[in-house]
């Protein structure tokens, strides 16, 4: 096959050139590679996103920006490892744009340097400055808040601190995912920020000898060993409650049982994650990922982070969801987002330490 | 003389194909090795703790579902191959079933049945009364005994279907002898029968092992911290891909000494095998309430193993099929994992008969060490497999790039990272080792003079292998096609982080709502997975059966 297809190119040159010669060749080891050819076809205005946020979560988002611009959004989705995929990828990555849940994982593709720097005033003007990149190479597109959630039967107090929750009366009462998943690891990062590292050891050791069981399952199991009466109290993030009120029929009974507490860090207010983005260092379609950079904080899809996703949206101009608003008034933690992601080494070091995952 | 010169030229050439593929699957091993020497930014030491508790769990997780799987699989496979009783025919492929449920897929179900609000507690509730769940006991399947009895219900058929069809290929000769010595039916089992087909066993023991070291969704959802789950915890929240690799390679080179010491154990002990006069198990017939017993024992690891997670997918795929509107995603999806599957299966079939062949005619030892690093890619779990091959074919493709600058043809953008090739690559490794020992155990089958009888009359190796080899082994052929097509499909970590922008296989898509902790949402997904493995283990029960009918009938 390969044969006939490089008959007619010789016959044609009459010069048979070392650099045809190369092109055929490379053209040989291109089809014998096969497949490869099935790989993304070239489109006239498209964007390709990895994404470390799940495709359900930001399909409206994407589908809105695709019929508002023409420009067509392809993804590829891993909750991990996207970031060495990219770094592996190296100048020919097709990667536009990064999208994560999670600070850390931003800032260490900064560090891995799989990211440039995005000129925007546009994003500049939306997005408060203590919630982006000061050279310009990461922005949030959400907050994401990591509360308490209590049992409404049993639980009666109406503030509570992170603080609190190693104290001896929730011995045995409290329930969480598991202890290296980023959003606990986040939230630990704070806590050693606000206490320093061996304040904070003795801290995390408190919750562990408090909990009711071997950590495990997601956010939405803290609501479900509430209603069961497993627990009383557990840390998870608000939009989740948001999520199982409104649209996980079969689950509304779990979020039912427990409501919010905000809590606080003493001198402090509460632990925030973000949902952001960065442009890929080698990103094919610069010009189409700033349009869907600056359209992520645009209303439309600000308004959308906050009634689909029941998250914060970035903007304080935008409403809140109802439910979300609900659940009372947030007061973010003055920790920076950069100082989290710093210490996020330390507190997965610490999770190990103390062995966390082990449980009471 | 100048025969001897041209058999060893031929024999060089032979060798060179091994090496070939053996380089292919060394690829990730080396790639593996460079990354884990790497100074790691993260931390490299890592804390005792998380090693001890990584040995523990892995040790009582492997050894649990040993045990467990040993002795279903095994009882199984004597309660079919020995007796006869109402139903026995359903009951024999029945038992089978249970392997087309992926571990992951288990777990989610048991956890979702055996939860507070499923079926079994609340009837539980419902009978005794109690409310709260700290009122009562119940089994916990987010534990190390519930992800044990997870595993092995989805594990024993590999026990179950190696040991029938050695007891029913070589129990009958044996049994015989043994009870005319005075040993019980049991006795004989036990004294005579396993050590007798311990190769087979060994070789499902090792099948079992790896699975169950090498799963991650299965224990992650579960709350195990194994070497699997370690190491993916180290390369993504601890931050240290290097790190991650070094405790890659460990389990690596510990996996495979474990191998060397079974295939060393097996070597040295003589076992028989049954040549072609030997008689062929006789079952007896049971009735009454023995034959009760029998219908009892075996419907209860296909109920664990195959129904509860069934009805449990199928409640809420339910729900799922009317509610959404998710359909055109999943067929893309199947048509896209039945694509990657069936390429990955032909490649390995090609690869596996061209190596064990090249073992055949080759007389040079080091051609049968290359049958044996091909194999290597089974020990890698699909995350370790990741960690290895994409930094490999980033290098690869720079590389490519970097000669069509050269040349003067212009960029050509991504060939290996991230396409199909990739996925299809990163199955051809990891399951080659099946392909490999199906095709081996065949085409040892096949007596040597054969060969030798069909070269004096002139035919080449090349034709040997072509004309005679391959026609015989047909059902080991179909056999191994069938092992690997399920493996492929159930095929997720590697797949996530290899594939090519907007593919979706169906563990891919199963994994994209699961991670959303919308599992459910994925029911349909799970089952289609669950079904596309089921027609091939008909297909395969019904192949054994055949194998298994009186050689003589074959014979003129």
């Amino acid at each position: 096959m390969t044969s006939n297809i490089l008959r007619p190119r010789a016959a044609c040159s009459n010069t048979y050139s070392k650099n045809a010669a190369s092109k055929a060749a490379l053209r040989m080891l291109v089809l014998a590679t096969g497949l490869c050819a099935v790989s993304s076809p070239a489109f006239a205005q498209e964007v390709n996103i990895y994404t470390a946020r799940e495709p359900k979560l930001i399909q409206p988002v994407l589908e809105a920006f695709t019929r508002d611009t023409g420009i067509k959004t392809n993804i590829v989705f891993a909750q991990n490892g996207l970031e060495e995929r990219i770094l592996a990828e190296g100048p020919n990555s097709p990667a536009d744009i990064l999208l994560t849940v999670d600070v850390s994982k931003m800032v260490q593709s900064v560090e891995m340097g799989i990211t440039q720097k995005l000129d925007s005033p546009a994003l500049l003007a939306a997005i408060p400055s203590a919630y982006r990149d000061p050279d310009s190479h990461w922005f949030s597109a959400s907050l994401r808040a990591r509360v308490i959630y209590a049992s409404k039967e049993r639980v009666k107090d109406q503030n509570l601190n992170y603080e609190d929750l190693a104290s001896p009366r929730w011995k045995g009462k409290i329930c969480v995912r598991d202890g290296q998943n980023t959003y606990n690891t986040s939230l630990f990062s704070a806590a050693i920020a606000h206490m320093g590292l061996v304040k904070a050891e003795e801290w995390l050791r408190g919750i562990k000898a408090n909990l009711a069981k071997k950590p495990s399952g997601g956010d939405r199991d803290v609501a479900k060993d509430i209603a069961s009466g497993q627990c009383d109290i557990g840390l998870a993030n608000t939009y989740y409650l948001g999520l199982m009120l409104n649209r996980e029929p079969e689950r509304r009974a779990w979020a039912e049982a427990v409501r919010i507490v905000y809590p606080t860090f003493t001198n402090g207010g509460t632990h925030i994650n973000v949902s952001g983005f960065a442009l890929a260092k080698h990103a094919p379609n610069k010009a189409n990922a700033i349009k869907l950079a600056e359209w992520l904080v645009s209303d439309k899809a600000q308004d959308l982070y906050a009634r689909q996703n029941y998250e914060h949206p970035i903007r304080n101009d935008i409403a809140l969801d109802p439910t979300v608003a609900s659940f009372g008034n947030l007061k973010p933690d003055t920790v920076s987002l950069t100082e989290i992601a710093k210490n996020r080494k330390a507190a997965s070091a610490l999770v190990d330490k103390v062995q966390f995952n082990s449980g009471p | 003389m100048a025969s001897f010169s041209a058999r060893q030229r031929m024999s060089e050439k032979w060798l060179l194909l091994a090496s070939m593929i053996a380089a292919l699957v060394l690829i990730p091993v080396l790639s593996l090795g460079i990354t884990a020497l790497q100074p790691s930014t993260g931390w490299n030491a890592l804390p005792w703790s998380v090693f001890s508790r990584a040995i523990t769990d892995t040790f009582v997780l492997t050894t649990g579902v040993l045990g467990l799987t040993m002795i279903i699989g095994v009882s199984m496979g004597w309660i079919i191959a020995l007796y006869r009783f109402p139903g026995r025919d359903i009951l024999s492929w029945l038992l089978i079933l249970p392997f087309a449920v992926p571990t992951y897929i288990s777990a989610y179900s048991y956890v979702e049945a055996m939860d507070y609000f499923g079926p079994f507690q609340s009837f539980f509730r419902d009978v005794t009364g109690l409310r709260a769940r700290a009122d009562y006991w119940f089994p916990e399947m987010r534990s190390p005994s519930g992800a044990i009895f997870i595993n092995a219900m989805v594990l024993y058929p590999y026990f179950y279907v190696a040991s029938r069809a050695a007891f029913t290929m070589q129990g009958g000769g044996l049994i015989d002898a043994a009870r005319m010595l005075g040993c019980s039916r049991l006795e004989a089992l036990w004294r005579v029968v396993i050590p007798a087909t311990w190769p087979v066993i060994a070789a499902a023991a090792t099948l079992v092992f790896l699975e169950t070291l090498n799963d991650i969704g299965a224990s992650q959802y579960l709350g195990l911290e194994t070497f699997t789950v370690a190491i993916f915890n180290t390369w993504l929240n601890r931050g240290s891909f290097a790190g991650a690799a070094q405790l890659a390679l460990m389990v690596f080179v510990l996996v495979i000494a474990v191998l060397s010491l079974e295939r060393w154990l097996r070597n040295n002990r003589r076992f028989m095998r049954a040549s072609h006069g030997q008689r062929l198990l006789s079952q007896q017939r049971l009735t009454g309430w023995r034959s009760a017993i029998c219908i009892l024992l075996c419907l209860l690891p296909f109920f664990a193993g195959f129904v509860v997670p069934v009805i449990i997918l199928a409640k809420s795929a339910w729900r799922e099929v009317f509610t959404t509107e998710v359909t055109t995603e999943l067929f893309k999806a199947l048509g896209n994992s039945i694509l990657v599957s069936t390429i990955a299966t032909l490649l390995i079939l090609i690869l596996s008969c061209a190596i064990v062949l090249a073992n055949r005619f080759s007389r040079l030892s080091a051609t049968a060490s290359m049958v044996r690093i091909s194999s290597f890619g089974y020990a890698l779990p699909g995350t370790v497999l990741v960690i290895g091959l994409l930094p490999a074919l980033g290098l690869f493709d720079t590389a490519i790039n970097s000669l069509a600058m050269w040349s003067g043809s212009g960029r050509l953008g991504l060939i290996l990272s991230g396409s199909i090739f990739a996925v299809i690559l990163a199955s051809v490794i990891r399951f080659l080792a099946i392909g490999i020992e199906q095709v081996q155990t065949g085409i040892g089958s096949i007596p040597r003079n054969t060969d030798f009888a069909a070269q004096t009359l002139g035919c080449s190796e090349i034709r040997v292998g072509w004309k005679i080899h391959l026609p015989a082994i047909r059902p080991a052929l179909a056999g191994a096609a069938i092992l690997i097509f399920v493996d492929c499909l159930k095929e997720l970590p590697a797949t996530l982080l290899l594939r090519p922008l907007n593919f979706e296989t169906l563990a891919t898509h199963l994994y994209g709502h699961a991670s959303r902790g919308n599992f459910e949402e994925g029911a349909a997904a799970a089952l289609l997975i669950v079904a596309a493995g089921l027609l091939p283990l008909v297909a395969m029960n019904k192949l054994m059966e055949r194998k298994q009918e009186p050689i003589s009938s074959n014979r003129p």
